[in-house]
Parts: C-alpha cells; sequence; structure tokens
C-alpha cells in the first residue's frame, strides 16, 4: 500500500525497502565492526594462514621432538596423504552416509511435527522442545550413553545375539555401524530444526489442491512439498556433513579401532602424541580445503541465494 | 493413501525415541549406586544428587565450564550484536571481505578451528589454558551471534526509528528507547545459543585448554575407566534447567502475543 503511494508521489510515506536501501554512511559503521572483525581476523583468519605456514615446516637435523623450523616442505603433504589418505575418505564416507540416515530419519520427524500436528499446538510445542532437547544435554555425555547402550553386556546387543542377528562374538560397538550411528544420532537436530522451519510455511492447501486434480500424493509430495523444504534440505545437509567430517568424538568413542579412524583423530594425535606439528597441519589444512571445495561444487549445484 | 497416513507418525515417533534414549538413559544412570564406574546397574540412590561434588573433579570442571561459557558468550555477544546492526545499517567498504569472513568460521570443521588456533598460540607462545578457551570459544560463537541477531535487526521495521526521530529523539534515545528492545529478544537467544555451545564444546578445547579442564573435558577424559554417576546428576540437572528456561520463555512469549491480540 504504502508503496504505491509514495510511486505516485502522492505522500512522503516511504516504505520500509526504501528506507533500508538508503544505508547511513559515516564512521558510525566501522566503529561497529571493527572490534568483532579484529577478533575474526586475529583469531581465525591469522591462525589459518599460521597452520599453511606450520604444514610446510621441517625439521631440522638432529632436533628434539617438537622442534622445527619454518621452510617451505610441500612433501609434507605427501608424506601424510599418502600415509592417511583412508581416514580421509572415511571421513568423508562416513559424513556422507550419516547425512542421508539424518535426512531419512529427519524428514518424516520435521513433517510430522511441522505440517501433521499443526491443529494440536500443545503436542506440537511439546515435541519441538523434544527436538532441541538434546542441544540442552552434553554431546559427550550422550555418545557415552550409547556407547553403553551398545555395548556387549547390554541388552540391546544380547537381545540381537538371541535372535542370532548378531553372531555370538558380533560386537556392535567398536563397529563402523556404532560410528555412524554415533554420528547420525548427533547431528539429526541440525537436519531436522532447519527442514522444520521450512514445512512450517507450506500452504497445506496446495497439497489439497494437487489432491483435487488426482494427484497421488506420492505425487504431490515429489512435486510440492519436496521442492518447498528444498532449502531447509540444503541447509541441514551441509549443517550435519560439515562437524560430522571434522567429528572425532564419535569415532573415539564408539568405534576407536582400525576400520573406524577418522581423520580428526588422526590430526589430533599428530599434535599431542606423535607432536608433528607439520603433518596435523598439512592434514587440517587438507580437510578445511576438501570441504570448502565440496561445500562449493554442493552450492553451485543445488544452492539458492536466499540462504547466504 | 493409507500408507502415507501411518507413515509419517511412525517413523517420526520412532525417530523421537531415538533421539531421547540416551537423555533417558543419562537421567536413570545419575539415580545408580555406582560406586566408582557407572557402567551397569546397581541399585537406585539418591546419593549423587545429594552430594553431587562426591567424585573428584567434577565440580571443579564444572565451575570451569561455566565461567568459559559465560565469559565467552558475554564477549561474543556484544561483539557479534555490534557486527550485526553495522552490517545491516550502515555503508562501509569491504562488507563482501567482511561477508566470508563471518561465514567462514561456520563452514569449517571444529577440527581445523581448533588446529589452526593451537597453530597460533603455539607461534606465539602463549600458555594454553583458561584465556585460550575464552578466546577460542569467543570466535565460534560470534559467528553464530551475528547469525542470529542480523535475521533479527533485518526483520525491524525501519520506519519505527523514523517516527521516533520525527517525535525529536535523539538517534541515540531512539537506539535505547525503540530498536534495543525490538532486538532484545533476538540477542537473549544468541547468547543462550552461544553459551549452550560454548558449554558443550569438546573438540575446539581440548586443542586449546593445555591442562585446563572443562566438563566435557572431563567426561571423554574419565570415559575410558568409567564417568562418575555425578556426571550423570550434572548433566540432567543442566538438562532439567535448560528445558525451564524454553518453558518459561515459550510461557513468557505466549502471554504478550495474546496481550498484544487484546489492544
Amino acid at each position: 500500500m504504502t508503496q504505491t503511494i509514495s510511486k505516485s508521489g502522492l505522500s512522503d510515506l516511504r516504505s520500509k525497502d526504501e528506507i533500508r536501501a538508503e544505508r547511513r554512511k559515516g564512521r558510525t559503521g566501522i566503529y561497529l565492526v571493527a572490534p568483532g572483525l579484529l577478533v575474526l581476523a586475529l583469531f581465525f583468519a591469522l591462525p589459518v594462514v599460521v597452520l599453511l605456514a606450520m604444514s610446510l615446516y621441517v625439521k631440522p637435523p638432529g632436533a628434539e621432538i617438537g622442534e622445527f623450523v619454518p621452510g617451505f616442505e610441500i612433501g609434507n603433504y605427501m608424506t601424510v596423504l599418502s600415509a592417511y589418505w583412508p581416514e580421509l575418505l572415511r571421513s568423508f564416507w562416513f559424513a556422507l552416509i550419516a547425512t542421508v540416515l539424518a535426512l531419512l530419519i529427519g524428514f518424516p520427524m520435521a513433517y510430522l511435527v511441522a505440517v501433521r500436528l499443526r491443529e494440536k499446538p500443545l503436542l506440537q510445542g511439546i515435541l519441538l522442545v523434544l527436538l532441541i532437547a538434546p542441544f540442552f544435554s552434553s554431546f559427550i555425555l550422550r555418545t557415552q550413553a550409547w556407547k553403553q547402550i551398545l555395548a556387549d553386556e547390554g541388552f540391546i546387543a544380547q537381545a540381537l545375539k538371541f535372535v542370532a542377528i548378531l553372531p555370538a562374538d558380533g560386537h556392535l560397538t567398536a563397529t563402523p555401524f556404532a560410528v555412524v550411528a554415533g554420528l547420525t544420532y548427533n547431528f539429526l537436530p541440525f537436519m531436522v530444526l532447519p527442514i522444520y522451519a521450512n514445512l512450517g510455511r507450506l500452504d497445506t492447501r496446495l497439497l489439497e489442491a494437487a489432491g483435487d486434480l488426482y494427484a497421488s500424493p506420492m505425487n504431490s509430495f515429489f512435486r510440492i512439498t519436496l521442492p518447498m523444504s528444498a532449502p531447509g534440505i540444503f541447509a541441514g545437509t551441509l549443517l550435519t556433513f560439515i562437524p560430522a567430517a571434522g567429528d572425532y568424538v564419535n569415532s573415539a568413542l564408539l568405534g576407536n579401532n582400525r576400520n573406524t579412524t577418522m581423520i580428526g583423530q588422526v590430526i589430533d594425535s599428530r599434535f599431542f602424541k606423535v607432536i608433528d606439528y607439520p603433518g596435523a597441519a598439512a592434514l587440517s589444512f587438507v580437510l578445511m580445503v576438501s570441504i570448502l571445495v565440496l561445500v562449493t561444487i554442493y552450492i553451485r549445484r543445488f544452492g539458492t541465494k536466499e540462504l547466504m | 493413501m493409507k500408507l502415507g497416513r501411518w507413515f509419517v507418525p511412525v517413523v517420526g515417533g520412532l525417530a523421537f525415541v531415538y533421539l531421547l534414549v540416551p537423555i533417558v538413559y543419562i537421567f536413570v544412570f545419575s539415580f545408580n549406586d555406582a560406586g566408582r564406574t557407572n557402567l551397569e546397574w546397581r541399585g537406585f540412590t539418591w546419593d549423587n544428587w545429594a552430594n553431587p561434588c562426591g567424585a573428584p573433579a567434577v565440580c571443579e570442571s564444572l565451575a570451569n565450564s561455566l565461567q568459559v561459557g559465560i565469559v565467552a558468550t558475554l564477549i561474543a555477544t556484544a561483539l557479534g550484536t555490534c557486527i550485526a546492526l553495522g552490517l545491516v545499517r550502515y555503508k562501509f567498504r569491504f562488507r563482501k571481505l567482511t561477508d566470508v569472513l563471518i561465514i567462514l568460521p561456520l563452514a569449517t570443521p571444529e577440527v581445523v578451528l581448533g588446529a589452526s588456533l593451537l597453530a597460533q598460540f603455539l607461534n606465539l607462545g602463549w600458555e594454553l589454558g583458561y584465556w585460550t578457551i575464552v578466546i577460542a570459544h569467543t570466535v565460534f560463537c560470534m559467528s553464530f551471534v551475528i547469525v542470529t541477531v542480523r535475521a533479527r535487526v533485518s526483520s525491524l521495521d525501519p520506519r519505527l526509528e523514523e517516527a521516533a526521530a520525527d517525535l525529536y529523539a535523539s538517534p541515540r534515545l531512539a537506539f535505547w528507547k525503540v530498536t534495543f528492545p525490538l532486538l532484545l529478544p533476538g540477542i537473549v537467544a544468541a547468547a543462550l545459543l552461544s553459551f549452550a555451545m560454548s558449554f558443550d564444546d569438546f573438540i575446539i578445547t581440548n586443542f586449546n585448554s593445555g591442562n585446563f579442564q572443562t566438563f566435557p573435558k572431563f567426561i571423554y577424559v574419565s570415559a575410558t575407566r568409567g564417568i562418575p554417576a555425578q556426571a550423570n546428576m550434572i548433566g540432567s540437572a543442566m538438562f532439567i534447567v535448560a528445558l525451564l528456561v524454553v518453558i518459561i520463555g515459550q510461557i513468557i512469549s505466549y502471554r504478550k502475543k495474546k496481550q498484544l491480540e487484546k489492544v
């Protein structure tokens, strides 16, 4: 309304957008932004540069453990990549499976809360609180709880052995299965919440209209619900995949053997146990760059502008 | 049609069970008469709830985590809110670069954030401990604060501030009387989020804490020989407190909505 009035020049009422477009100039903006940016520059951007430099350090002949001098040893990358490419690939592979599983589990959850329970605000409110409940309890304590629930003496392992799904000498923990289940579990809320936010705006009359026009439920799901929730799915998959690829709490607590080691564990032990700073830095840098490349490809392929 | 009707509630319901199983497990085992290792059920007791500091180092690490969480949250919320305001409201050069600097920490896995800061601290020769953790937490919390508060600032109707100016409010008065109260719920939400993340963080903390013990670190370290039941008690107590905060917040905003509807 206001827009049409101001455009026709009848009044000097201005629309929100017009006011917003006219950003104020002057120093105030700089003063507001500068302190925080300085912190980000000193303790995020600069450290990444330092990390890159450290990944090229060399060990001088006859040096003690942990003694390195600045250098330009690109060979560090070859050394760690040839030793740890399986762990790097495994991290991405586990993160990918966990992301797909979280999507398959999380979508019905989000749909249940956002669409099915729209008419029942109380139940919807309760489930929404339960959805964010994991954020209030310790991530490590929950992972440790899974370790005990899935333990050999635990009820689940015993029951599975009783019905012979699991062989008598089989384990649930210390397997890739346990690590992927843990990753899926821990990042599930990051998948559900963005999808929930999107489905909350879904106009169910569209589905009714599709039904009236003889679309099968399957058809209207793939042609209406799924495309309309795409931005939520997009954000959720990123919020799940990125932390899952770098995580090592799940692989350390629920896996902790050769078949489950993820790259985060390797970086941690290179830093603290082996005291190989250049190797650890090189692996970290490779992880960061590969994730950025994957994410950029993903955004180019599926992304929408409104996300950023 | 039948299939679709049942599929969502059944799968969604099972997923909720999956989500809550460990939380219930932690709660139940906080009443375990465990002794030193809380691995199997040994009988019901109130002891852990009556005496949460009974196991060594539990309360000390909890106090450390609370302290780090509060300090990092205060710094991150203050700096992040200023950046959010500046970004939406003002023109300046290097905006693109600023955007990248804000988004990039969110797209970087924690191991890399932790490792790069550790590289920096090693290079500077700083001793790892309380302050290095506070710095690390401030950095990763700040990006979340900026994203949360920025959404709030850009959804604000700028005409409200103009109206205040028309009524002869100075820019400063207009900000504190009009803009800030409207932003406050977003700022509080951002602060709570960043406290929760700082309190729960393990990976970044593990890289930058040296011998300084936080609650997650304490649990991780004692995981190999069994976590004391007091840790379950503290985890459950924190959970209940957070749940109450959310429920009270919901009730307040619901009441406000009702009041506004009446007006």
